[in-house]
């Protein structure tokens, strides 16, 4: 599935970083310890969080994620959405809270047979 | 000269810190532990350090007033301003972006001002231990334009540090020094984290409790305790 197509699905809404809306999901994360995250994300998982700061670009660039999703709907700080249209890897948004919504994106990664 | 400070000690005021931090019991044991200089830094509010500095003044310890602000990122910042003016403030600012969750003093302590003979002048309502709503540069901008003194703190630590929640230090961050726990030394911490050589680094005891006041502390190098060469002893810690 592309970033583009979560998106659709759950209503995702795309703060920047759109140039990255190609990018294969293989996988997602969920956490706010950015040394966490540096540690344990895998390539390709898309990253679930309501950290805001530039740090995160950087970890996901570092670690090659897909795309992040930020909760509650935060938005991105200035600088961080700047480095996200550089890196072309989208930041998305939803209103949910992190529960719900990495429920959402594990049953469209693992869907019932 | 060479002075020996622990720049980071919890008071009453603290929910954490024990009811022994009394302003008269916090010096008393600073003198006993041979410390010329120490920081009040309570989580959130500056309400308890002018009351420690006064008393210290009288019994030959000097104080740098100041707070333990934990940011948005839910990072522990130490931070001092010079005099009581641009601490008010400053506690101005924290009271402005503290959120409004009460404390319950049974669940998480109590979080009083104490006087030098143990009176208690005022009980903080607002939980201390929550974050402010504000991000860690913003914090950082506002402490260095009311010029104080900005050192992120305990950055060694697992929880509450720069790193455990940005990974890894911002490299536009301002800051003074770089704050170790006593569960470290500056050189193994180094080891570990090769790109921070070079930084000043300062030790200090995060003492909740009277025993732990001096536990660790660090030696500045400055002519006299005046704020702006206590900052520039500070710099000066970085080693090449």
């Amino acid at each position: 599935m592309t970033v583009k197509e979560l998106s659709e699905k759950l209503n995702l809404s795309i703060c920047c970083g759109a140039a990255g809306l190609d990018r294969e999901i293989r996988g997602g994360y969920t956490s706010d310890l950015l040394s966490d995250v540096m540690g344990n994300a895998q390539e390709g998982a898309v990253w679930v969080t309501l950290q805001t700061h530039k740090n995160i670009m950087a970890i996901a660039s570092l670690k090659e994620l897909a795309a992040i999703v930020l909760v509650k709907g935060l938005q991105p700080e200035e600088d961080t959405a700047a480095e996200s249209e550089n890196e072309e890897i989208p930041i998305l948004s939803t209103t949910l809270e992190t529960f719900d919504i990495t429920g959402q994106i594990y049953q469209l990664l693992h869907p019932l047979p | 000269m060479n002075i020996r400070a622990d720049l980071h000690l919890h008071t009453v005021l603290s929910p954490c810190g024990d009811l022994d931090m009394s302003p008269r019991k916090i010096i008393r044991t600073a003198r006993e532990r041979g410390l010329e200089l120490i920081g009040i830094t309570d989580h959130n509010s500056t309400r308890q350090a002018a009351i420690i500095r006064n008393l210290g003044r009288e019994q030959g310890i000097h104080v740098l007033t100041g707070a333990e602000v934990t940011t948005q990122e839910e990072i522990h910042c130490v931070v001092f301003l010079p005099d009581d003016c641009l601490l008010r403030e400053f506690q101005a600012y924290l009271d402005a972006h503290l959120p409004d969750i009460p404390n319950d003093p049974d669940k998480f302590g109590y979080q009083v001002v104490a006087d030098p003979d143990d009176n208690i002048l005022y009980e903080e309502p607002r939980l201390l231990l929550s974050a402010l709503n504000q991000p860690i540069e913003k914090i950082e901008r506002k402490v260095h334009e009311l010029q104080g003194i900005f050192i992120p703190a305990h950055i060694d630590k697992p929880r509450f540090s720069i790193l455990s929640q940005l990974g890894f230090i911002p490299p536009d961050l301002p800051f003074d020094a770089l704050e170790l726990s006593p569960h470290t030394s500056p050189k193994q911490f180094l080891k570990a984290n090769k790109y921070l050589n070079g930084k000043p680094f300062i030790q200090s005891s995060d003492a909740h409790y009277l025993e732990d006041i001096g536990k660790v502390s660090t030696l500045l190098q400055a002519p006299d305790f005046a704020f702006e060469h206590l900052r520039t002893a500070l710099h000066n810690l970085a080693r090449p």
